[in-house]
């Protein structure tokens, strides 16, 4: 079957000319995205891409797929009907960190706990874009804004968190600035079974210029980035030199020579390194002296919704019989008038 | 047993009720099978308590149920009761105020201790204070003769008590000279497999008949003879199951699978109860997180090809108004079905309102027009939930369905119609051999061709922004703006078209014309019916789809002296119909939660008639 379908990304540039801002991160997702669509094996007509409103939310009308944009937050209700109406399609969501944890945080929890088979791609700018530069649900506390001239004073969201806790099955993150990294992930995420997340930080260079400065910048990037990778040890720095460790409660850094004393060192595992590790991991993105952790937090199979609904129907079928109106309607009490 | 006399009635109407663990609604329903069995026309209305357990003994958690049966037509379940059996001292005060003069009460005396006197918050036992008068009084021992009944089955003294609603079933049955046999095999198949209690209850049953047969208490049976009704194949319906069989079939006659987005509400939620039932119909149930989540899924499956439907009541409506733009903006067949409830917020959740046909019509930012149909009662639900699918689907437009609480819980006889004779619903598809122009229309119905996902060369997208005339891509060109707002309405307009007129009943001239919509039909029907047999004078319309508005009411609205108009709400109809076509129209009134009373509506003809001569 995938060998059949010879696509390109010219195949999946729609006609629209495309209108975010010079410079924007969007761009490099929308490239990336469009690099990876033709290898999936899946027909072009099958995709249907939904998005909720902001600037990710553009997204569907550069692509040439099915697409919908929707209303502000609630993307992954539709596209949780698109799926389940018609699982032989793909179906995306691309939201940003207002539309999906501000306005839409409610249906994206219960989209991870249900385990549909959609591939959200969360644009983390850390700001609202659209309205022209307000703090939004992942900013960080004390962000001077528009509309918080002294300050914020909200906590902000962790999306990996979130996702995590909520039951994702696929949790990753990313960022703008790495295409081969975000192309990969991206892949990974489209090729997983059930609802899966990616967390893209993406640079708004018009309300929050360098808000990833310190993941993205060529000088400083290896002090601060771990690239997570299944099957290895958390190692980063400028060459490498530090390791991340756990000591049962958290993680510390240590130098990466510690392979060579002989101890165990903590490796990698996408496919289920427990709540408490997965956790910390995620928790890594907010603090000064840790690296920031890129890369899949977690890849679990389990069953999906959509699937167990067909299953239900065919269940149905098989046991009661095609539906026949006649049945339907005369089932219960009835009597005939003369 | 001394000989007894029968009676032949006309029409009857029977409450039962108790408090909410005595069985009243089971009583009701069976008492309503065996009444259609015979060939009565009928129709019911349940009413319990909003909540779950009320307090026992209370009148908050009294259950009732109310049934009118005849030989000729009944179009509601009866203003008031000729008889009442309450089980309790709650259920009687509850229900006293609305029975007839002279009406008989069936009390369960057991039940009149102290104690329940005291919670029901009367201060004396009105078996013996004289507050009873003017009513023909039987006090039946009920739960201490169902026990005797059953002295030698097998059960705790609970589990014996808890059959005495057979008990009190099994008297009306004589008192009306029903048969035992609808309820005894109902008996049999719901407890197969537990004898005692099939012993238990069957017993109860009959206990109470011969009991009614042989003590001196009653001694007048009742006959109300078979019904002329259209022959045919009959089931009780109520509302709700209505519209679930009709949402089934149309996406049956549609080729379309059903799909429910929705989030529990009273007293909406039997339409998802129904529907989860009939996965073999390759139904599919989604019970969202809340309110926009069922409404954004239902309108996410009709983008992927399937009869999308959200259901709920008022509450829901409000939440749900920006994905019903979004639908009007995207052109999608969405239907929306609200089963009204007395309004605003919280407000009479299990009681019925006309509450929301200004939402229905208004209720959503920017010129919004989507289609609003009514139904007009439970057996009405069927054709009204079909016709919003079909229009929908054929119209590519989202439409509003319109019940109430009324109709959603009461049953009507409805005549079982043939599959076969249903007509399909024909959706034109987009070829695939031209380029498609998603907001390309159909010159006649304005109606656009929606390309379903899969289809190859037809990849589009589509959203909540202004489109482009033709091409739907993205426009905020003001001149092209000013046009799709025109032709959005301009669709809705030609719906009527491709619907029937309602029907004028009268003349299309005259002193009094009666205008109404939706849940008052019956109430509405049953009073006509009444004045046009003492040779009055009175047109009456009533209307099916309120959006758009039929196209022969301008022919004859304004050749009346009166418009009267009788609404469940302050005159949301009538605002709608001054401002329509320039009318006087007034308004009657009462926002109760109940249904309209057909004695209240003869009075108002009445009066105004007398005004005007
Ligand atoms: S405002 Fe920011 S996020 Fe939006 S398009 Fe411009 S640069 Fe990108």
């Amino acid at each position: 079957m995938e060998k059949d379908i010879q696509l390109t990304k010219e195949d999946f540039t729609s006609d629209q000319e495309t209108r975010w801002c010079p410079g924007c991160g969007d761009y490099s997702i929308l490239a990336q995205m469009k690099k990876v669509l033709p290898t999936l094996g899946i027909p072009k007509e099958n995709f249907v891409f939904v998005s909720g409103i902001g600037c990710s939310s553009r997204f569907p009308y550069y692509l040439d797929t099915y697409g919908i944009h929707g209303i502000h937050g609630r993307a992954p209700v539709i596209a949780s009907g698109v799926k389940l109406a018609r699982p032989d399609l793909k179906v995306f969501v691309i939201t940003g960190d207002g539309d999906g944890l501000s306005i839409g945080g409610n249906h994206l929890i219960h989209l991870f706990r249900r385990n549909i088979d959609i591939t959200i791609i969360l644009f983390n700018n850390q700001i609202y874009g659209l309205t022209k530069g307000q703090y939004s649900p992942t900013s960080e506390k004390g962000k001077v804004t528009k509309s918080s001239p002294f300050g914020s004073l909200e906590n902000p969201f962790n999306p990996v968190q979130m996702a995590l806790a909520s039951g994702a099955t696929f949790v990753a993150r990313s960022i703008d600035r790495d295409p081969k990294h975000l192309a990969e992930t991206l892949a990974r995420a489209a090729k997983h079974k059930g609802t899966a997340f990616v967390e893209v930080y993406q640079n708004c260079n018009i309300f929050n210029d360098g808000a990833f400065i310190s993941l993205t910048d060529p000088k400083e990037k290896k002090k601060h980035l771990l690239k997570m990778e299944h099957d290895k040890p958390f190692v980063f720095g400028e060459k490498d030199e530090h390791l991340l460790a756990w000591t049962g409660k958290k993680f510390a850094v240590a130098s990466s020579d510690m392979k060579e004393n002989g101890r165990e060192i903590l490796k990698h595992n996408e496919n289920g390194s427990g709540p408490a590790v997965e956790f910390m991991l995620a928790s890594l993105s907010h603090g000064p002296e840790l690296p920031t952790p890129i890369g899949i937090f977690r890849s679990i199979e389990m069953e999906t919704y959509d699937e167990m609904l067909t299953q239900q129907v065919e269940h149905a079928k098989e046991k009661k019989g095609e539906g026949d109106l006649k049945k339907l309607f005369t089932g219960g009490y009835t009597w005939t008038n003369n | 047993m001394s000989e007894k006399d029968v009676q032949e009635l006309e029409r009857v109407t029977i409450c039962f009720a108790g408090d909410s663990g005595d069985g009243m609604q089971l009583t009701g329903s069976q008492f309503t099978n065996t009444t259609a069995g015979i060939g009565n026309d009928l129709n019911t209305l349940p009413d319990y308590p909003a909540e779950i357990r009320a307090p026992i003994g209370t009148t908050f958690g009294v259950s009732g149920f109310q049934i009118q049966f005849s030989s000729s037509n009944v179009h509601t379940p009866g203003d008031s009761p000729d008889v009442l059996v309450a089980m309790n001292p709650a259920a009687l005060k509850v229900n006293l105020k609305q029975l007839v003069n002279n009406g008989i009460i069936i009390i369960n005396t057991d039940s009149f201790q102290s104690r329940n006197l005291t919670l029901a918050g009367y201060a004396s036992n009105p078996l013996e204070d004289g507050s009873l008068d003017g009513h023909q009084v039987f006090p039946v021992n009920i739960t201490g003769l169902t026990r005797e009944a059953l002295n030698d089955v097998d059960l705790s003294l609970k589990e014996k008590d808890r059959c005495k609603n057979f008990f009190a079933l099994g008297m009306t049955y004589w008192m009306y000279s029903r048969p035992l046999e609808t309820t005894e095999t109902w008996i049999g198949q719901k407890f197969k497999g537990k004898d005692a209690l099939i012993e238990a209850n069957t017993k109860a049953l009959k206990a109470g008949y011969s009991y009614a047969l042989s003590t001196e208490i009653f001694t007048t049976s009742y006959k109300v003879p078979k019904a002329e009704k259209q022959a045919g194949h009959y089931r009780n319906i109520t509302g709700n199951q209505g519209i679930a069989f009709g949402l089934i079939t149309a996406a049956k006659k549609a080729e379309r699978e059903l799909f429910l987005g929705s989030y529990p509400i009273t007293p909406a939620s039997d339409i998802l109860h129904e529907l989860a039932k009939h996965r073999n119909f390759g139904v599919k149930t989604f019970q969202a997180e809340d309110e926009i989540a069922g409404i954004g899924a239902a309108l996410g499956a009709v983008y992927a090809g399937a009869l999308g439907v959200t259901t709920t009541s008022g509450p829901g409506i409000a939440l749900k108004s920006e994905f019903m733009g979004l639908a009007m903006m995207t052109e999608l067949p969405l239907v929306i079905i609200n089963i009204q409830r007395g309004g605003p917020s919280t407000g009479l959740p299990t009681k019925t309102e006309q509450s929301d046909l200004l939402q229905a019509l208004y209720g959503r930012n920017g010129e919004s027009p989507i289609p609003v149909i009514a139904a007009a009662g439970p057996a009405d639900c069927f054709n009204a939930a079909f016709e919003a699918a079909r229009i929908a689907l054929q119209f590519t437009t989202p439409v509003i369905l319109l019940s109430d609480g009324y109709i959603a819980n009461g049953t009507e006889p409805w005549l079982i119609p043939d599959p076969g004779t249903i007509p399909d619903i024909v959706i034109k598809q987009p070829r695939t051999d031209e380029e498609y122009l998603p907001y390309k229309r159909d010159p006649e119905r304005l109606s656009r061709l929606h390309a379903l996902p899969g289809t190859p060369g037809l990849e589009h997208r589509i959203g909540g922004l202004e489109k482009q005339d033709v091409t739907g891509n993205i426009s905020y060109d003001s001149d092209n703006h000013d046009k799709m707002v025109r032709i959005r309405a301009d669709k809705v307009g030609r719906i009527n078209r491709f619907v029937d007129d309602p029907e004028l009943i009268g003349k299309d001239h005259g002193d009094l014309l009666i205008l109404s919509w939706g849940s008052t039909y019956g109430p509405i029907l049953a009073a006509v019916e009444k004045v046009q047999k003492q040779g009055r004078e009175v047109s009456w319309c009533h209307l099916r789809w309120i959006n758009p508005l039929p196209s022969n009411l301008s022919r004859f609205i304004n050749n009346f002296k009166t418009v009267l108009i009788p609404e469940i709400n302050l005159g949301q109809l009538s605002k709608v119909i001054r401002a329509e076509y320039l009318v006087d129209a007034r308004g009657f009134n009462k926002v109760r939660g109940l249904p309209l009373k057909t004695s209240e509506l003869l009075e108002e003809i009445d009066s105004i008639l007398k005004g005007l001569n």
